[in-house]
């Protein structure tokens, strides 16, 4: 028989433990906006689990009253692997940091992409290391003054939508750190997606990188420095919405709609839904404005669903139903 | 039948012997190992124990012709117990001039050695350093030498079938296995019908090997130089149904049976690695079970992604070799920490770095024990034959479920690779393996433990009301919160040992073979059992009084340990390696002398080698 669902509210989801991350970390935004996305997805709670390597970030799990598992540095997504294959049912989410995710655990960062296992990875990227007190990260922009760069970074940044483009990630969004309300929107739409759902987060960190993002996120300016991509509508973006993107050549441009002859049917739509990597590509390394929101959701068998189909396709046609019929099988011979 | 041209030859007299030592060698593209492997089961297949050693390079086709590129199968077949390969051989067969050089010395004085002339060229010479040709210049003559033009016999019986040169020369080792199995007094259908079920589809191979195999039958039964066969009768074994297996395949058979008695589902993350990756073949192909194997991107995710597995309910297992196994060190602590079951599969290779992969080594003991950070005692187990290690495996399952701890399980390149007769056992010939799992509706705190075993609760994810968190930081004895309490931190620490420790409580005592007090008392552990078994009966049979003392459980040691020591007059602790398990019986067992025989050359132990040291010692 079926259970009603339980109605969860975000209070269900919050452990006994106390916050320990620095006050105006854009990180409690976060946990607020996951806690409040689970009761609108429809998973049991006993179901979701969140795994995390080490940072900042990676307490996320404390914080969550889930199953969790604070793990070791970088291995989080090899973890996560581990435990959608075990169980196909669970609902399971990675919280990560860009030195975790892209430095010390970047082989799994791709790879778990790559593979598309059906879990949620939470990106928090500040361009810093905080939890060891500020040193530069694989996302540290050159120049970048850091305790192990004071004369300036000389190692040129990834950036992570690109990175998790070309290791063929089916989902990848990108959100300001101060966007609560996107937030919840966009972590519900990567649960329900089948596959492994990126989404990166840009975190301010309020101790060691304050105000990285601000050109960006400042709500004076997040209007004409941000363009949020919805699956299906042009992309336009401005205080006066007058603003879209075009092709031209091999490259996206910023026209003003209304000049030169540029109506809004000349604007560009946007498909996250297109397979071709291409323009996806083109977006997330958009440097003005900055592309935000759901910026490629391409369904796809998950890596468990591959994993079923073959296990469904050999057990059907195994001659073998316990392990004994595979021992006594073959070139056996008796002593009497 | 294969023996209707008997009648037309002269008969040859028949010696019936107890044992005998037989080594192929040849080109790593000759078809060495499967020329040895088609003799052990045969053999195997009319009643003789066996032991076999296959010795290959670590190169998958090495330049033709040259010495670091032969490939070699030994293989002891007898009509009473074997336990090892032999030391020396009674018959060599060389394939080419690279092959005798690197392995004549093994060959017994006055003993056979078959050899295909038509390899014998200059080139072929001079890639073997040799100046002059052996077969001519009279350095082969403490041998009994058969020469034989194989390749040219092998191109006489396959003129009509049309195949290309290339193909021809590759059936060439079944001229070889077929005069060995007249001399061995040996039939050729178990041969001819690994081919039929093999080349099901191409006819043709099976005819061009079957051909050539009766050829060498035929050639070595009409030819006038051999003048007696051999006869090695059945040994006498428990009666029942056996196979041959070797180490790696008993391994994943072990792990196939613990994951369906306990009931839990079979993970398998691993990364692959010489000589561990055949286990992780050999479950690939049992999908159809249900369980799981997951190729990883490295190492750490091998063991990282059974860690998840774990975590979410699995019986989780990774599987490795030396260099494998110090990259999963940190995770292997974080499953100490979290205290959930796992199982790490070391199959030891000759160490360090890269080392030696294809050869064998017992050097990973005291990265198995102590090569982690922090205070991190886990279970240390360790396989001893090829067929034992499917009872191995299944007791590091069952140690790792009920203990709710992470077990390293030891074997080695010598029993993953060697073969052995494998009495079959059925999954219920095997003890219960019982689990800590919690259930909807218990109470659970993460470290609640049992009060005998000491092994924590388990409550895993899609259970209601057990949500809880665990992690590599150091918990609160009872909540399970992160705590940096220093008396916990003291509790804790020791907590974890005594768990270890009392899995004591929980493995067999250990018995000394041969003599329970004596003179001298050879101790090993692992891969080298058969090894020291074979010179410890040849002692006794000479009057000494000598026990072997074989340890299985090294981590915690079995509890009787120190009884056993001090019933012998003087203790040698044997190991392939410069001296590791003899650390751990000092540290344990202080009030003992130890002497030492260490070996780390890539190869076993020889039966003459130990005699000679268990003498000097006495």
């Amino acid at each position: 028989m079926e259970n009603t669902p339980i109605k969860y509210t975000f209070k269900d989801f919050q452990s006994d433990q106390e916050v320990r991350w620095c006050p105006g970390c854009d990180d409690y935004v976060i946990l607020r906006s996951i806690q409040k996305a689970l009761p609108e997805t429809g998973v049991k709670k006993e179901d979701v689990v969140f795994i995390s390597g080490i940072g900042c970030s990676s307490r996320f799990p404390y914080y969550m009253d889930t199953y969790g598992m604070h793990s070791i540095h970088g291995r989080a997504a090899a973890i996560a692997t581990g435990t959608k294959l075990a169980n196909p049912n669970l609902s399971v989410w990675v919280a990560s940091g860009d030195g975790d995710s892209m430095a010390i655990g970047g082989n799994h960062f791709i790879h778990v992409l790559r593979r598309n296992v059906d879990i949620n990875y939470v990106l928090f990227n500040n361009e810093i290391y905080g939890l060891t007190k500020g040193q530069f990260s694989p996302t540290s922009l050159l120049g970048q003054k850091t305790k192990t760069s004071p004369y300036g970074n000389t190692q040129p940044p990834f950036n992570p939508g690109e990175l998790a483009i070309g290791a063929r990630a089916r989902f990848f969004a990108r959100l300001g750190g101060n966007v609560p309300k996107d937030m919840t929107q966009v972590f519900i739409e990567a649960e329900k997606f089948k596959g492994t759902s990126l989404v990166e987060i840009l975190q301010n960190c309020v101790i060691f990188n304050d105000g990285c993002y601000t050109k960006y996120t400042d709500k004076a300016v997040k209007d004409e420095m941000q363009i949020h991509l919805e699956h299906g509508k042009p992309m336009i973006f401005g205080k006066e919405k007058n603003k879209g993107l075009i092709l031209k050549g091999l490259k996206l441009e910023v026209v003003n709609i209304g000049e030169n002859g540029i109506t809004e049917s000349d604007i560009l739509v946007h498909d996250a839904k297109e397979p071709d990597m291409t323009l996806h590509s083109m977006l997330v390394r958009m440097e003005y404005p900055l592309a935000t929101g759901v910026i490629r959701s391409v369904e796809e068998p998950s890596f468990g669903e591959r994993e079923r189909e073959l296990v469904n396709r050999v057990t059907d046609s195994s001659r073998f139903k316990t392990v004994d019929d595979l021992f006594f099988s073959g070139e056996t011979y008796e002593v009497k | 039948m294969i023996t209707d041209s008997k009648s037309n030859t002269t008969p040859k007299a028949n010696e019936v012997v107890q044992n005998v030592v037989i080594r192929f060698v040849g080109d790593s593209g000759d078809g060495m190992q499967l020329t040895g492997t088609q003799f052990s089961d045969t053999s195997a297949m009319f009643g003789n124990d066996i032991a076999t050693f296959p010795n290959y390079p670590s190169e998958i086709r090495a330049p033709q012709g040259s010495l670091y590129g032969v490939s070699g199968f030994q293989v002891q077949i007898g009509s009473l117990d074997i336990t090892t390969p032999g030391d020396s051989v009674d018959l060599l067969v060389a394939m080419n001039p690279a092959g005798l050089k690197t392995n004549l010395s093994a060959l017994k004085p006055g003993q056979m050695l078959i050899v295909d002339t038509d390899s014998f060229t200059k080139k072929n010479l001079e890639k073997a350093h040799y100046d002059t040709n052996p077969l001519e210049d009279g350095s082969l003559d403490n041998y009994k030498v058969i020469e034989v033009a194989m390749t040219t016999h092998t191109k006489e019986a396959l003129k009509e079938m049309g195949l290309d040169n290339k193909s021809v020369i590759r059936s060439k080792n079944m001229f070889a296995l077929g005069m060995v199995y007249f001399i061995y007094d040996r039939s050729m259908d178990h041969t001819i019908e690994f081919f039929q079920k093999k080349f099901k589809k191409k006819p043709t191979i099976v005819e061009a090997n079957t051909k050539v195999l009766k050829a060498g039958y035929f050639f070595a039964e009409t030819m006038e130089i051999i003048s007696t066969t051999y006869h090695v009768g059945p040994a006498t074994m428990d009666k029942g149904v056996y196979r041959m297996i070797n180490g790696n395949t008993a391994t994943a058979w072990g792990l196939l049976a613990a994951s369906q008695n306990s009931g839990f589902e079979l993970f398998l993350g691993s990364y692959p690695i010489t000589p561990a990756t055949d286990i992780l073949h050999e479950l690939s192909k049992h999908r159809y079970f249900g369980i799981k194997t997951f190729q990883a991107e490295d190492e750490i995710a091998g063991i990282t992604s059974s860690i998840g597995a774990s975590f979410a309910g699995d019986l989780a297992i990774t599987t490795t070799s030396g260099p494998g196994l110090a990259l999963k060190g940190e995770a292997i602590g974080l499953a100490m920490m979290i205290e959930l079951p796992l199982v790490i599969v070391n199959v030891q290779r000759g160490g360090p770095s890269t080392g030696l992969p294809t050869k064998t080594e017992q050097s990973d003991l005291l990265q198995a024990m102590y090569g982690r950070n922090g205070e991190s005692p886990i279970i240390v187990i360790a396989a001893s034959t090829p067929s034992n290690s499917f009872d191995f495996a299944y007791e590091a399952c069952k140690l790792a479920l009920e203990h709710m701890t992470p077990v390293i399980l030891l074997t080695d390149g010598y029993i993953a690779n060697g073969s052995a007769p494998w009495k079959i056992k059925k999954a219920s010939d095997m003890p219960p393996i019982t689990n800590r799992l919690v259930k909807e509706g218990e109470n659970h705190v993460p470290y609640k433990r049992d009060e005998k075993s000491l092994a924590r609760n388990w409550a895993i994810p899609g259970t209601p009301n057990l949500e809880h968190r665990v992690g590599g930081l150091e918990k609160d004895k009872t909540t399970g919160n992160v705590s940096q309490e220093p008396l916990n931190h003291q509790y804790q620490t020791e907590i974890r040992a005594e768990k270890v420790r009392r899995v004591q409580d929980y493995i067999p005592e250990i018995k000394s073979e041969f003599q329970e007090e004596g003179d001298l008392l050879v101790v090993g552990w692992g891969g080298t059992y058969g090894g020291l078994s074979a010179a410890v009966n040849q002692m006794n049979i000479e009057g000494y009084k000598v026990g072997h003392l074989h340890f299985n459980y090294i981590n915690p040691l079995p509890k009787n340990t120190l009884e056993v020591l001090k019933k012998f007059k003087k203790v040698i602790v044997c190991e392939l390696n410069a001296g590791q398990m003899v650390k751990v019986l000092q540290n344990n067992y202080p009030e003992i002398t130890y002497s030492q025989y260490n070996k780390a050359q890539g190869l076993p132990f020889t039966t003459t080698e130990l005699i000679d040291k268990f003498k000097q010692v006495l």
